[in-house]
């Protein structure tokens, strides 16, 4: 990343509120090209919502948001994104190479009459995400691990030049969740994709961040993951002393008051509050 | 009744080379209306929508229902009828959930409405139970082409939203993403899908309406996930069912709809074993196994 590359995603006092509620404020935040991107924060402060402007599915509250120069709008082509691991259905009627295959002309209407550069390029992502060999396999029987795997590769179809990612290692295990991770740093890194990742859990990926980007309470903070990350920062942004560790190269937030900060927890997060609130290390 | 009352009841195939010219067009019927539950099938299976098509049913048959009491087309009564319960399910029930307890709610009062109307009735009772059992015994040329053009509309309907109806289907998250309109998809998949009950509703009748729109599909689901194939099979079994179903009914003294129920019955049956076969020999095996 270097600082004079013109930014990809563009932020400037931008504001989130929901009623009286104030998610983050005067957010200014520029994404350059090949920029990995870390949005850590406590549930319910503002991360997908964050994720959900950048689509361009719903609006700031305040301030502008551009992406490549443009007012961010729904369905951009040149945005990728992986949300959480869901599985698919067991008699889903899509093998792997189908689903991969929506990424390259879902969105198009009718039938795909003539398929030759179509296989070319499902053939190409499935080889780029190590999924060759499971390609013909009906998705519904892959792993959680393999299917994640898919939705990058679904997710890169359009060559974007901004992939947002929703908490994509969820409920994936350890070797999953660093394979996962190698995919989106490798893409940042050689194809100049910026990568905005919005995770609770920051060590899988800390290896390919260059900028974290933290949540909490109505307030943010923004800087490299060794600014950031650190006792001092973390107490003063929770405001409540909050204990960073260095375990084995790995980092461990101890005492984070999520319960305390953020009162009442959207449905959809409160399944995975219980680790995020005994610190990151619990897996 | 005795076992060849019965025989000669259900397989009676006397005077059968006569009788089948008759029936060109009852047959034609059939494969036209097979196309179009198999084709539709496959997305009622990928959108878990086969409660819906239950309850779709149940307000087409009191629509037909209606229509046959003032005297009205009665296909005409039952395309109205479920081209309202699919829309008003379109509109009201966004997630899973919610749609099961609002089919739950319009089923029994579509049903409910259906007899009040038919005790009105006072016409032939033939006609009364046809509406729940399927009748088409004799379909004239102008109902054949009716028939046929509606099938049109679904099939070339189906066709235009082909990709991103199966994209919206299969993960409607990234499809919202990537600018897919998943909700006029899924308004518009809705209508289509409530004329091809109508049109089976013919054929089946209003309580045997998944035989011809759920089982097709969900046997060629058993078999392959390849989109084509499941496409292809899911067409060629419901073809098979309602063709095969009127062959077999022409010389006996029994509604359609059981043989073709039965059909698609046995298809599904020999595809859930084929399927269990072909699982246990290893269907989600890798070439060469993944590193992790």
């Amino acid at each position: 990343m270097s600082p004079s590359a013109p930014a990809i995603i563009s932020l400037s006092a931008a504001t989130l509120k929901y009623g009286q509620r104030t998610l983050w404020k005067d957010l200014n935040l520029q994404v350059a090209p090949g920029e990995f991107l870390a949005v850590l924060g406590a549930n319910g402060s503002g991360k997908t919502s964050f994720l959900k402007i950048l689509l361009g599915l719903s609006p700031l509250s305040s301030g502008q948001l551009t992406i490549n120069g443009a007012p961010a709008k729904r369905g951009n082509r040149g945005i990728g994104y992986i949300p959480q691991q869901k599985n698919f259905a067991p008699d889903t009627p899509l093998r792997a190479r189908d689903v991969v295959g929506l990424g390259v002309d879902g969105d198009k209407w009718g039938f795909r009459l003539r398929g030759k550069s179509y296989h070319q390029r499902v053939d190409e992502l499935l080889a780029q995400v190590g999924a060759t060999s499971y390609g013909k396999i009906p998705v519904g029987m892959l792993s959680g691990g393999e299917q994640q795997r898919l939705r990058v590769a679904q997710a890169l179809a359009a060559n974007p030049q901004v992939l947002l990612c929703d908490e994509p290692l969820l409920s994936l295990d350890l070797n999953h969740q660093k394979a996962v991770s190698a995919l989106v740093g490798q893409q940042a890194k050689q194809h100049g994709t910026a990568v905005v990742f919005v995770t609770h859990e920051i060590n899988p990926i800390l290896e390919h961040v260059d900028r974290v980007l933290y949540l909490a309470g109505g307030r943010f903070t923004l800087g490299t993951p060794a600014e950031v990350m650190t006792t001092e920062v973390l107490s003063k942004l929770y405001g409540t002393r909050v204990e960073v560790l260095h375990i084995d190269g790995r980092l461990v937030v101890v005492g984070r008051p999520d319960s305390v900060l953020d009162g009442h927890l959207p449905e959809d997060e409160q399944s995975h509050s219980h680790d995020s609130t005994h610190g990151q290390e619990i897996r | 009744m005795s076992w060849a009352d019965f025989t000669a009841a259900v397989f009676n195939f006397s005077n059968y080379a006569e009788l089948l010219p008759l029936f060109r067009d009852t047959l034609l019927a059939g494969a036209i209306l097979g196309v179009v539950g198999g084709l539709i099938g496959t997305f009622v299976m990928m959108r878990d929508l086969a409660f819906a098509v239950h309850g779709i049913a149940e307000l087409s048959f009191a629509g037909a229902a209606f229509a046959l009491l003032i005297g009205a087309d009665v296909i005409f009564g039952s395309l109205v009828g479920s081209v309202f319960a699919a829309l008003l399910l379109g509109v009201m029930g966004v997630r899973a959930r919610e749609k099961n307890s609002v089919i739950g709610v319009i089923m029994p009062f579509g049903l409910g409405l259906g007899i009040l109307f038919l005790s009105l009735y006072e016409g032939r009772s033939a006609n009364k139970f046809g509406l729940l059992t399927g009748q088409i015994v004799s379909v004239d040329s102008t109902q054949l082409s009716v028939l046929a053009g509606t099938a049109l509309v679904v099939v070339v309907g189906l066709a235009s939203i082909w990709r991103p109806l199966t994209f919206a289907s299969a993960d409607p998250d990234i499809a919202t993403a990537r600018g897919v309109p998943v909700r006029t998809l899924s308004l518009a998949f809705m209508f289509l899908l409530g004329i091809a009950v109508a049109l089976s509703i013919q054929v089946v009748g209003a309580l045997l309406v998944l035989a011809l729109l759920i089982t097709p599909a969900a046997a060629a689901l058993q078999v392959t996930a390849a989109p084509r194939m499941v496409v292809l099979l899911s067409v060629g079994f419901a073809m098979t069912a309602t063709v095969g179903g009127i062959m077999l009914a022409l010389g006996g003294s029994i509604p359609i709809s059981p043989y073709v129920t039965t059909l698609s019955f046995v298809i599904y049956l020999l595809c859930r074993i084929a399927g269990a076969w072909r699982r246990r020999r290893g269907w989600s095996a890798r070439p060469n196994a993944l590193a992790v």
